[in-house]
């Protein structure tokens, strides 16, 4: 296989992505590669704060299996890409949910789920913090109180749909 | 640690702090285990990572909207709160709810106790090792979740029962459809006994651990299933009953060693007869109303009316009012209990006339739980203190409040 190919030889699938004609090679962007890599196996850390944990373990559970879409729960912040805020987050655990977070990899991404972490919802009271995103860069925002497993997958797919669109994220190669 | 300094740290003991990020605490639970090798002699919890506020907030609301923040209080059996809260503000203002309403609370807080057993199964088994019963659980609690749906509209967060009653009545196919889930669910129990009772490795970790004498468990305050794995009978359902418990017929389970194992074989027989009291609930559930005429309505006035002095005309233009204040709910304070899944669940309710109550205090098993941790972990390994957090079956957002 010739390593230059004419522009006659290349066939565009996409945006971006282009074939060799008649070998087994894909030419694209090192954004777009990194981008599908990353969306593709979010790992989520295992880390249920209230009531929305609950919707959270249903939605890993086996009737709505987020393993088929590449998400595994892992219990170590170390070896996570993205944190579920989900449930309540109070004064006196919000620096531990910071630390938690400090911990993650780069990058890394927040989920806000619930109301109680998108705005406080229904706990609006002197230890209750009013937002996740009072403390941290909240990605995708999941309404309800709690969401149902189906809004936390949509949720994810948004988060996706966000990581495809990122340009120039891939660190020190740059 | 602050007030929480574990004494005589030498060369020999360490501190390990377990949580609140953990994901065997269930929830945001933080132990400072005093560790020689890797037994444990002291354990010091603290708790108070999820205090929201509840009993608070209940005040300025009213009775009726104060009702949603009981669901989230012990939000994996939020049905048994909500009767709990019902049922204190009923015997306060002395409303009997209609037969049907009854049995269909009955029902629902059956379903609520299978859901929450099956949570809690999944869970314990998790932690433990076992993998496939997680899997297992989840299957049946999804088909319980939609059933709830079916009935109220919502998942997990139901708020149906009302103070009187019932918000919305069930129909027929439901009903149906729950009765023959129940006789499945007997099958599938068994399944989960194949998984787990005569495996070597389940034995192994949960025989003689966390073993807590009947006079221990009284005077510590264990209620709910952890008690009756010691052998004491105390239930509740069977005692005081409400609700339409007295017209059911099912066995209360009861241990005998009141090990980890023993209170597992006790919520396993507690989840068949479950299914059996769901089953007689829908048999002999009557026809009629679900909501008493006296039910305070949702636009409750927190602000009760003055009096108005009688016998002048508000022709007048002039209009004497007294100190005095119609009552909404009446004075006085009660405590009620119910039997939720985790133990016993009371209310207790200060009502001063006006429409919002004036205190509201939750006596939360999770959290009278949560103190006989460091009577249970005695002795034993650290893996074992993931074992006897799972057997009590602790729920955060119940303890904090």
């Amino acid at each position: 296989m010739p390593l230059y190919t004419d522009n006659k030889d290349l066939i565009a699938v996409e945006e971006n992505t282009k074939i060799i004609k008649g070998s087994n090679v894909i030419i694209t962007t090192l954004d777009k590669i990194v981008n599908w890599g990353r969306s593709n196996s979010l790992w989520p850390l295992t880390f249920g704060l209230a009531c929305c944990a609950i919707e959270m373990m249903a939605a890993g559970a086996s009737h709505l299996d987020l393993d088929r879409f590449g998400i595994l729960f892992r219990a170590s912040p170390r070896q996570a890409d993205v944190i579920i805020i989900a449930g309540t987050v109070t004064y006196k655990m919000a620096p531990i949910v910071k630390r938690v977070y400090d911990q993650m990899p780069e990058p890394k991404y927040v989920i806000a789920m619930g109301s109680c972490a998108c705005t406080g919802g229904i706990f609006n009271t002197y230890s209750t913090v009013q937002g996740a995103d009072q403390f941290l860069p909240v990605d995708v925002y999941i309404p309800g109180c709690p969401p149902r497993p189906e809004a936390l997958m949509y949720g994810l797919i948004k988060l996706k749909e966000k990581i495809m669109k990122e340009e120039g994220r891939w660190g020190s190669w740059k | 640690m602050g007030q929480l300094e574990i004494e005589k740290i030498d060369e020999t003991t360490f501190v390990l702090q377990m949580g609140p990020h953990h994901p065997a605490t269930h929830g945001v639970l933080k132990l400072f285990c005093e560790l020689e090798g890797e037994r444990v002699k002291k354990i010091v919890p603290e708790v108070g990572y999820l205090h929201r506020g509840v009993e608070k907030l209940a005040e300025y609301k009213t009775y009726p909207a104060a009702m949603t923040l009981t669901d989230r209080l012990d939000y994996i059996s939020s049905m048994s709160n909500n009767i709990a809260y019902c049922l204190a503000i009923e015997r306060l203002m002395g409303i009997e709810p209609p037969v049907r309403a009854k049995f269909i609370r009955t029902m629902v807080a059956e379903l609520t106790r299978l859901s929450s057993h099956l949570l809690w199964l999944a869970t314990h088994a998790l932690d433990i090792g076992a993998m496939t019963v997680f899997l297992y659980a989840f299957r049946e609690r999804e088909q319980i979740l939609q059933f709830f749906e079916k009935i109220c509209g919502a998942r997990l967060t139901v708020s149906y029962p009302r103070i009187g009653g019932v918000r919305l009545d069930i129909k027929k196919n439901v009903l149906e459809e729950i009765y023959e889930f129940m006789k499945v669910m007997l099958k599938r129990v068994d399944e989960y006994e194949t998984l787990l009772t005569e495996n070597r490795i389940w034995i192994a970790r949960t025989k003689g651990i966390g073993v807590i004498s009947p006079e221990e468990a009284v005077s510590l305050g264990i209620t709910g299933p952890a008690l009756r794995g010691s052998g004491v009978c105390y239930d509740i359902r069977k005692h005081a009953p409400y609700d339409a418990y007295s017209e059911v017929d099912f066995e209360v389970p009861l241990g005998q060693q009141g090990d980890t194992y023993d209170r597992y074989l006790c919520r396993i027989r507690e989840m068949r007869q479950s299914a059996f009291i769901v089953k007689q609930c829908i048999e002999k559930m009557p026809e009629g109303e679900i909501l008493a005429e006296e039910s305070p309505d949702m636009d409750l006035t927190p602000q009760p009316k003055r009096i108005i002095k009688g016998g002048e005309s508000l022709w007048s233009g002039f209009v004497e009012f007294t100190d005095e204040k119609y009552e909404l709910i009446p004075k006085g304070e009660i405590y009620s209990a119910v039997e939720a899944p985790k133990g016993e669940l009371g209310f207790y309710i200060v009502s001063d006339g006006g429409g919002k109550p004036y205190r509201m205090r939750v006596r939360a098993p999770s959290f009278i739980h949560i103190s006989a941790i460091p009577k249970l972990c005695e002795g034993h390994l650290l893996a074992d203190i993931i074992a006897i957090i799972g057997t009590l079956d602790i729920v955060m957002g119940e303890a904090d409040r």
